[in-house]
């Protein structure tokens, strides 16, 4: 039994204006994620990428399909059950710099969680101690403000804040773009080396086929908010089927002037073919 | 994993680089507001100012020698000083000093009960609808549109027979009146908080909306709010005294307007009289007025300043002019230096002793991680560096010419005819309330001065060329109507339009999709073999980079650390900061092999 | 456009049923005591309901509302309680005087504080600190105080203008222009002061945006840069800005205005409501509403035409 579940997971967003037509951006998903898995989730901006893990995270109602975590239905949950999943299913997201707010000390930042779900203040100070040391952040950083760390760190702290309440699903919505690439690289290995320690699951969205395949066990490719290939990490990103698949692996330029060369050549004798 | 000593929860320890940002130059970000506010003498002395005057006025049952409507027939307009009468009598021989003092009541009244009912409803007004559903907002909307449509004072006057004239009355009233503005205030806050990713954050974390409302949001509000009461105490106040002196209410209630309207009428036989109650009203509320400002200063920090436009860069060194040149480079780089004032006044240079070249026909990839200075040396050769920069040093030499110290005239000269700039973000890089054709036109006019004819049909050749597939409707276009990849098109087809030696593109491809990048990429492969040009781009995408470039520059927080030809420093990386970029790239071979964590310590 | 004015005038006219429903209900409160003033010292109980009761003011609000909006939308909004002069014609004329103030004081406000604002935010420098300081100057001190000070200089000490009164533009334009100078001073001042540091805000803000550099690598030149491209896309929050101060103004009119002894508005309503003139205080109510509606209309047309974004098709 899979840890969370989607099935024909439809999202539609009201239009502009009163009484405008609603446009649905997901056109029924189905999609799982096992326990200790990550399940990496590609695709261009208006894929509706970023809509599914708010789905999940109950940020947007569906308007059909169903989202099961733990075999229970809720994606119709709200108000107190829903708030009751925050200590299951948690978020990394992908702007450090919005992401914490500005006013609030790191260490008010994490034990907000540990509060709202009962622990008193002395036993959420030492778990904020724990959770900075276990994304590699030193002790001293609980007085101080986002704006005294670098993105790679408000990142680290983003993940601390996510693990604070021991979850068994983050949703990652492209947590390392906004990083530098030295840094990008630490914060995944970062990821990984915490699903190793915790078994935690991710559902990992982004749009860089590199970074999925770097953290992901399994990859789902979205195109206009269908899902249009899913397989083991390694198959779609090296020798996918479907034709966007391919179109997004041969764009994606290689640091290798001569490889790229070659992947350009590929890239035009494609959408030869398909034109 | 609830404890720490739980044995589940092991450190994880990666090596990392990135270094704290010393906490010394932060620390004046710390203090608590009001000591930053106490700190400053402006709101130093309103307060003071204005706490004695309402200290005065709470002390004046103790030290006013008169009551407010004792009249003495022998005292009418008393002259100043008149014993027992400190500032004289007035029309009717009331003691004029100790109306000042009654009066001082009831404008402190009038701006407590002004500003507190304008707080009162604003702020709940703006928190509900800024925060909620759009159905709750447009209503809310609309009521505060309701407020807002009769002129206050007219609505305060017509509604004297139902208040009765009652100061208190009208002021409530009037905080009525006063709240939209909170309102605006607040909710345009709260929509701009709402979606900000940490209040998500916080609704993932399990917190309901009054908590989100009383943590996120309200302490993002706080700050304006205390700003704007203190400039609606001073309206509440003005206009209290403006309807007192129109006659609006009780002739028992001593208050400024009363006591100047008296005076006016008095103006011939005693001018001192409308003096004393119009200082005392002009203190108060100009001493409000500038508390407003000063706290907006220290709560909503410095605004950005006003700066001559077209003033050109700041050069601090003496150019060497007549260096020697390289025949056969298009662009020599020597020694720029770039700094900008730093925290405490001291210039923090951004960029130290950059030196690069650029053949006529070259692709030189500038490339290093945010922050290396690579976008201010690409603006300091479009000569388009914010005021606040200056240039230490160096030289910048194009086609033979120096560029350091020319003014903006002649470097406006220059660009868009001989050099040209894409910029990353393609939306904001458009003029919104001009059509695109026209956008472009003017700027193929600036620099060829064509006639305007010649000069649209060239533009929509070029939108032809540049992949635009309907040209006419794009040129007929707002920004808005076209797409970001369009849009990207667009701002290509401005730069190349009137043929430039030299094209700068600044992170061309970052804000867009991939497959819509290696697009643009061949276009600009493209339009370089066709004209010619040389290119300067700027981007920290090492894959863009092999795509076009012919040779590399790598930058550091402000150097060159390596430069060379794109082959060899693909191949072969001397410097150790260019192998550890090329290192931390996720390639192809990076795949994850290792299978699903085991699950331990599950969550209870 | 035809289409989008006509249902802003409509949510206007809708609006304003709504505001003079509100100011309905509360005056209804107040009838008796109209009717008691309207007798005078022998007002007994009896007559006053005799009174209230030949007005047709005993019967309920809503029908009251109702026969009063039909009579309005006929052109005729009834007579005087107490005088029983036409009320539209007199609204009319107070109005003319107040618009008299008003519209001039715009207008030179809005060119002042254009010509102030964008000055200040693209010369910096002395001229910003200028700017700067007449804005300040300007907001301190109040309508009120501004009004007495500059009758106290100019009409009575230097004796340049009249002090007070009003003439009409039909009868003597060079008398009308002398009685409104003060007046018209006393609204620009805080008027400028306001509106000229939202402007260099706006143009501040628009100087620093990204299209603003990139139609500078086109060799654009900085006079297109500032009064062409910043200045219209900071024309629209401005013209709300505008609106805004219209408002204002009017109220501060109907302050100063006593200061004067101008025959405006402001006195008429005041005189109105003091007696509890209740035909007199909904005509007023009307107007006032309408004003706003037609400003507010007139704001987002030209908002239309500025801000492409904001276009109605």
């Amino acid at each position: 039994m899979s840890l969370l579940e989607l099935e024909d997971l439809r999202v539609s967003y009201p239009g502009r204006g009163f009484r405008a037509r609603h446009v649905e951006v997901l056109h029924g998903v189905s999609l799982d994620v096992d326990h200790g898995e990550t399940v990496g989730l590609v695709g261009e901006s208006g894929s509706g990428k970023t809509t599914i893990g708010r789905a999940v995270l109950g940020l947007v109602r569906p308007s059909g399909g169903s989202i099961r975590f733990a075999s229970q239905e809720i994606s119709g949950l709200h108000g107190r059950a829903r708030r009751g999943l925050a200590s299951h299913i948690q978020v990394v997201f992908q702007d450090p710099y919005t992401s914490l707010n500005p006013s609030m000390t790191i260490g008010d930042i994490l034990a907000e969680p540990l509060v709202v779900h009962g622990a008193t203040s002395r036993d959420a100070r030492s778990r904020v101690r724990s959770l900075l040391d276990q994304v590699g952040l030193p002790n001293d950083a609980i007085d101080r403000l986002p704006r005294e760390f670098s993105g790679g760190q408000r990142q680290r702290v983003a993940i601390a804040r996510a693990l604070a309440p021991g979850p068994q699903l983050i949703v990652c919505d492209e947590p390392v773009s906004a990083l530098d690439l030295s840094t990008q690289a630490r914060v995944l290995d970062l990821f990984v080396d915490i699903q190793r320690e915790t078994g935690v699951s991710y559902l990992f969205v982004s749009h860089d086929l590199g970074v999925v395949r770097h953290i992901s066990h399994r990859v789902a490719v979205l195109y206009r908010g269908d899902l249009v290939e899913t397989g083991d990490a390694a198959t779609v990103t090296s020798t996918p089927e479907h034709p966007y698949t391919q179109r997004l692996l041969l764009a994606a330029p290689v640091a290798d002037p001569a490889r790229q060369r070659e992947k350009r050549e590929e890239r035009k004798r494609l959408l030869a073919a398909h034109a | 994993m609830s404890t720490s000593d739980d044995p589940t929860t092991q450190t994880v320890r990666t090596h990392s680089t990135e270094h704290v940002i010393t906490a010394g130059a932060d620390a004046s970000q710390r203090t608590p507001t009001w000591k930053k506010v106490i700190r400053d003498p402006q709101a130093a002395i309103t307060i003071g100012l204005l706490a004695a005057i309402f200290l005065i006025g709470a002390l004046t049952p103790l030290i006013a020698p008169h009551g407010p409507n004792d009249a003495d027939l022998s005292m009418v307009n008393a002259p100043v000083g008149t014993s027992g009468y400190l500032l004289g009598g007035d029309e009717s021989g009331r003691d004029i000093f100790s109306r000042l003092l009654h009066s001082i009541n009831t404008a402190a009244i009038s701006a407590l009960i002004g500003t507190t009912v304008a707080l009162i409803v604003g702020v709940t007004g703006g928190l509900v609808g800024g925060y909620f559903n759009r159905a709750t907002q447009s209503i809310t909307e609309w009521t505060f549109a309701l407020l807002m449509t009769l002129p206050g004072v007219l609505l305060l006057i017509i509604l004297m027979p139902v208040t009765g004239g009652d100061y208190r009355a009208t002021m409530f009233v009037f905080g009525f009146l006063l709240a939209p503005g909170i309102y605006r205030i607040v909710r345009n806050l709260v929509l701009g908080v709402k979606n900000e990713l940490y209040v998500d954050a916080a609704r993932v974390s399990g917190l309901g909306n009054v908590r989100i409302l009383g943590r996120h949001v309200l302490s993002i509000v706080r700050g304006p709010i205390i700003i704007a009461a203190a400039f609606m105490a001073g309206s509440a106040i003005a206009v209290q005294s403006g309807l007192a002196f129109l006659g609006v209410g009780s002739t028992e209630i001593p208050s400024f307007g009363a006591m100047i309207s008296s005076g006016f009428r008095n103006l011939y036989v005693a001018p001192a009289q409308f003096l004393w109650p119009s200082l005392l009203l002009g203190v108060i509320t100009a001493s409000l007025v500038l508390l407003g400002n000063a706290l907006r200063d220290t709560l909503e920090g410095s605004k950005p300043k006003a700066k001559k436009v077209g003033a050109g860069q700041r050069v601090v060194a003496d150019v060497e002019r007549d260096g020697p040149t390289d025949p056969d480079a298009l662009l020599v780089i020597r020694d720029l230096g770039i700094a900008y004032p730093g925290v405490d006044g001291a210039p923090n240079e951004v960029v130290r002793g950059v030196n690069l070249s650029l053949a006529p026909g070259d692709v030189l990839g500038l490339v290093g991680e945010s922050g290396s200075g690579k976008t201010q040396t690409a603006f300091s050769t479009l000569g388009v560096l914010p005021s606040e920069a200056v240039i230490t040093g160096g030289s910048i030499r194009f086609d033979g010419r120096e560029l350091l110290g020319l003014d903006d005239t002649s470097m406006a000269a220059l660009r868009g005819s001989a050099i040209a700039y894409i910029p990353q973000e393609p939306m904001s890089n458009l003029d919104p309330s001009f059509r695109v054709g026209s956008q472009l036109v003017e700027g193929l006019r600036a620099a060829t001065s064509m006639p305007r004819k010649d000069a649209k049909a060239r533009v929509i050749a070029l939108l032809d060329r540049c992949g635009i597939v309907d040209p006419q409707r794009t040129f007929d276009a707002y920004p808005h109507e076209i797409s970001g990849g369009m849009a990207q098109r667009v701002l290509i087809a401005g730069a190349v339009a009137s043929r430039p030696k030299l094209l700068i593109a600044d992170e061309p491809t970052t804000a867009l999709d991939v497959t819509v990048q290696a697009e643009i990429l061949d276009l600009l492969r493209d339009l370089q073999h066709e004209l010619g040009m040389a290119v300067l781009l700027v981007t920290h995408n090492f894959g863009v980079v092999a795509d076009i470039c012919d040779r590399i520059a790598v930058m550091k927080e402000g150097e060159i650390v390596e430069n060379g030809a794109a082959e060899e420093i693909f191949g072969a990386p001397r410097h150790e900061y260019t192998r550890m970029l090329l290192g931390s790239i996720l390639d192809e071979d990076a795949v994850r092999t290792d299978p699903p964590a085991a699950v331990k310590g599950v969550a209870s | 456009m035809t289409l989008y004015i006509l249902r802003r005038l409509a949510a206007g006219v809708m609006l304003a049923l709504v505001i003079l429903l509100i100011v309905f209900l509360l005056i209804s409160s107040s009838f008796d005591d109209t009717a008691r003033t309207m007798l005078g010292q022998g007002a007994t109980p009896e007559s006053t309901a005799a009174l209230v009761e030949a007005r047709g003011w005993d019967r309920p609000v809503i029908v009251q509302y109702v026969e009063w909006i039909w009579h309005a939308v006929q052109g005729d909004l009834g007579q005087s309680a107490f005088t029983s002069l036409p009320v539209r014609s007199a609204v009319v004329d107070r109005l003319a005087v107040t618009l008299s103030l008003i519209v001039p004081a715009l207008l030179i406000t809005a060119i002042l504080s254009v010509l102030l604002g964008v000055w200040a935010a693209s010369h910096g420098g002395v001229i910003d600190r200028f700017a700067q300081g007449i804005s300040l100057v300007g907001h301190i001190f109040p309508a009120l105080l501004l009004a007495i000070g500059l009758v106290v200089l100019f009409g009575v000490e230097l004796g340049w203008l009249p002090a007070t009164g009003y003439v009409r533009f039909g009868d003597d334009t060079l008398g009308w222009l002398r009685s409104i100078t003060i007046p018209v001073i006393v609204l620009v001042i805080p008027g400028v002061a306001n509106m000229s540091a939202q402007v260099r805000g706006r143009m501040i803000d628009e100087l620093n945006r990204d299209y603003v550099r990139t139609l500078r690598t086109r060799g654009i030149s900085s006079r297109s840069i500032v009064y062409k491209h910043a200045l219209r896309n900071a024309g629209s929050p401005a013209l709300t800005v505008m609106s805004l101060e219209f408002i204002q103004m009017f109220g501060a009119a109907l302050i100063i205005e006593n200061v004067f002894a101008l025959p405006g508005f402001g006195s008429y309503a005041f005189n109105a409501s003091l007696q509890g003139d209740i035909p007199v205080i909904l005509g007023i109510s009307v107007f006032g509403v309408a004003l706003v509606t037609v400003v507010h209309l007139v704001t987002d047309i030209l908002n239309g035409w500025l801000n492409p974004k904001a276009r109605v098709h």
